[in-house]
């Protein structure tokens, strides 16, 4: 018993070594984060103008007034309080509100450039400590932002002092048990940490936000640099602004490792294909349809809607490539009603231009969608339009970030992607995701005797036996019917289809004896 | 009659202040006699004054009147400096040069 006692002791004493967090409640960062900023601690953030430093700031007190009811002050270096409270309305922050209610108070230390100072003799910046102690005793306050740094440096001419004092003051953070975020600006995307030395007094933890211009895209993504003495995930996370809800970082590592995986097997809406897949897709898979223009992945697309519904269950179809009309005749050319299923809540179907909207916009877009949803089943047609629009490096993380989005929440997934040529031939989006994907389906157009005929096969599916044969299928007004394997052909997949006599292919099958 | 309203902003009674308010006096007795007044604010015990006029550094001079406004910070050791910022000229300097 005693013993016990003494253990218990020691596991409390760890504990208390151990850094706390505060979750900041920023959308994904807590992921990232392993749970929020250390405690009573002081966070440098860095980034370039216009990576969105400022409205880290302003989201890390919003958050904690709004979830978890913690006041917060706010130091504004550069822009002045007016313009902050201005420009924060669009994420639906209504700083004025919380002025009045007490839960908010700013330090206004934004230079006015008319009124210049004239140094004569030692200082130091006592005042303004009185000051943000004066703002965090009047509100009670947790959270500290302080935005941005760089702005206090050219107002005086001593910087030397200027970092002494800045010490001082994070100093007194610790103090005054506040969790402190101080923003500060970097030239290169990848270079030195901050202007100005910053990161001499405030290093202990660091944040860095990039804007990056890739092939003329912007690409926003954050990196935890350290945490000193707890953990956080390392490397670049995608993250994107949205008017209304600002800052949402998207975790890819963090929801990949809680995927499951089922046994339980569904119909992919065309039984022979279920049987060449051993009895149907699994559950929370994903599927890679891939072809070129016309051989049917759209249909496909139909079939596996189709199929969902015979089963109560509930699709949604994200399409980037045809109208909503032109997706509603074809369907109902293959004998699937779409216009009834979205009538009894089975269907939902999202027509977009894949260029409207950056890959994270989309990626959160979807999000939401699948959120609200809850759907059973969700078609992406096609995955390859997205692809043009995009850089390789974000058309992986949207792809990654789907896929494990949608595993996590059990669903089944089906993607289609565009060959380039017409016969064989892998495309490029496959090159990139194929490792994501738990199924492979490919559709080929073959060339035999003067005739365009088309061929299916299963190239691989995780996890189960599958048929290894290539087939033959016809599209008529009742959908898909897949027929015998092309036994006489070779070449199909290289896009080289010749036939080969029967004598042939009996010496063949004697080579390579079957197990 | 007061032409000069002066504040001088301190944080507590530190050598730095001190110094200050002691250089602050003993050129104002010099060159301003009679012509001025002087508030001193201890931040410490007003942070909320600070606040409103935004007061940084300290010590920190404000020159309220006569116009422009104008803000002198440090312990005012730098004699030139502040007379500058007042635009006053020392007087034994212009004899000198009326000489």
């Amino acid at each position: 018993m005693a013993k016990k006692g003494k253990l218990k002791n020691e596991d409390s004493k760890v504990n208390k070594l151990e850094i706390k967090k505060l979750k900041t409640g920023i959308s994904g960062f807590d992921v990232i984060s392993n749970g929020g900023l250390p405690i009573n601690r002081t966070t440098l953030v860095s980034g370039t103008s216009g990576s969105g430093k400022t409205i880290f700031a302003v989201q890390f007190l919003a958050e904690g007034i709004e979830k978890t009811g913690e006041s917060g002050i706010f130091i504004t270096f550069e822009e002045t309080p007016e313009d902050i409270r201005k420009n924060m309305l669009s994420f639906n922050w209504d700083i004025q509100k919380w002025e009045k209610e007490g839960k908010w108070a700013f330090v206004d230390a934004s230079s006015k450039p008319e009124e210049e100072s004239i140094e004569a003799g030692n200082y130091d910046l006592g005042a303004f400590l009185a000051r943000i102690e004066h703002a965090i005793q009047k509100v009670g306050a947790k959270r500290v932002s302080m935005d941005s740094l760089g702005a206090i440096f050219t107002q005086f001419t001593d910087s030397a002092q200027v970092r002494k004092e800045l010490y001082r003051i994070t100093m007194a953070f610790k103090n005054l048990n506040v969790t402190a975020l101080i923003t500060a600006e970097r030239i290169e995307e990848y270079g030195e940490i901050a202007r100005f030395g910053v990161e001499e007094f405030v290093s202990d933890n660091v944040v860095i936000l990039r804007n990056v211009l890739e092939n003329e895209q912007r690409r926003r993504t954050m990196e935890i640099l350290k945490f000193r003495g707890t953990t956080h995930h390392k490397g670049e996370y995608p993250f994107t602004i949205l008017t209304r809800e600002g800052i949402i970082a998207i975790p890819l590592s963090g929801i990949e490792l809680k995927q499951k995986s089922s046994n339980i097997r569904i119909s992919s809406g065309v039984s022979e294909l279920d049987k060449m897949c051993g009895g149907g897709f699994f559950r929370d898979s994903i599927i890679l349809v891939s072809g070129a223009t016309g051989t049917g992945k759209t249909l496909m697309v139909a079939q596996f809607i189709a199929g969902s519904s015979k089963n109560d269950e509930r699709c949604l179809l994200f399409a980037f490539e045809e109208s909503r009309e032109q997706l509603f005749r074809n369907a109902g050319g293959w004998g699937v009603d779409f216009e009834r299923m979205e009538r009894e809540g089975k269907l939902k179907v999202v027509c977009m231009y894949p260029e409207v909207y950056g890959m994270e916009d989309h990626l959160v877009a979807m999000k939401d969608i699948i959120e609200e949803f809850k759907p059973n089943r969700i078609a992406l047609d096609s995955l390859s339009a997205l692809e043009r629009v995009s850089t390789i490096k974000s058309f992986r993380e949207f792809v990654i970030g789907l896929t494990a989005l949608i595993k996590h929440k059990e669903i089944t997934g089906l993607f289609t992607s565009t060959t380039p040529t017409l016969l064989g031939g892998p495309s490029i989006t496959e090159s990139h995701i194929s490792t994501i994907t738990d199924a492979i389906i490919l559709l080929r157009y073959i060339e035999l005797f003067g005739e365009m005929r088309r061929g299916i096969t299963m190239l691989k599916m995780r996890g189960s036996k599958h048929d290894k044969d290539i087939r033959e299928y016809t599209i008529d007004h009742s959908g898909m019917h897949i027929t015998k394997p092309f036994r006489n052909v070779t070449g199909i997949l290289s896009g080289n289809p010749m036939n080969v006599p029967d004598q042939e292919l009996e010496r063949l099958g004697v080579m390579f004896d079957e197990e | 009659m007061n032409q000069y309203v002066l504040k001088l902003y301190i944080t507590g009674h530190t050598a730095k202040s001190d110094r200050a308010i002691a250089n602050l006096k003993n050129l104002c007795e010099k060159e301003l006699k009679d012509q001025y007044e002087l508030n001193i604010i201890d931040v410490l015990e007003n942070p909320q004054l600070a606040e409103d006029e935004k007061i940084l550094a300290t010590p920190t001079l404000i020159r309220e009147l006569p116009p422009p406004f104008r803000r002198i910070i440090g312990d005012l050791s730098n004699t030139d400096k502040v007379l500058l910022g007042l635009d006053l000229f020392p007087k034994n300097n212009l004899t000198q040069k009326g000489d």
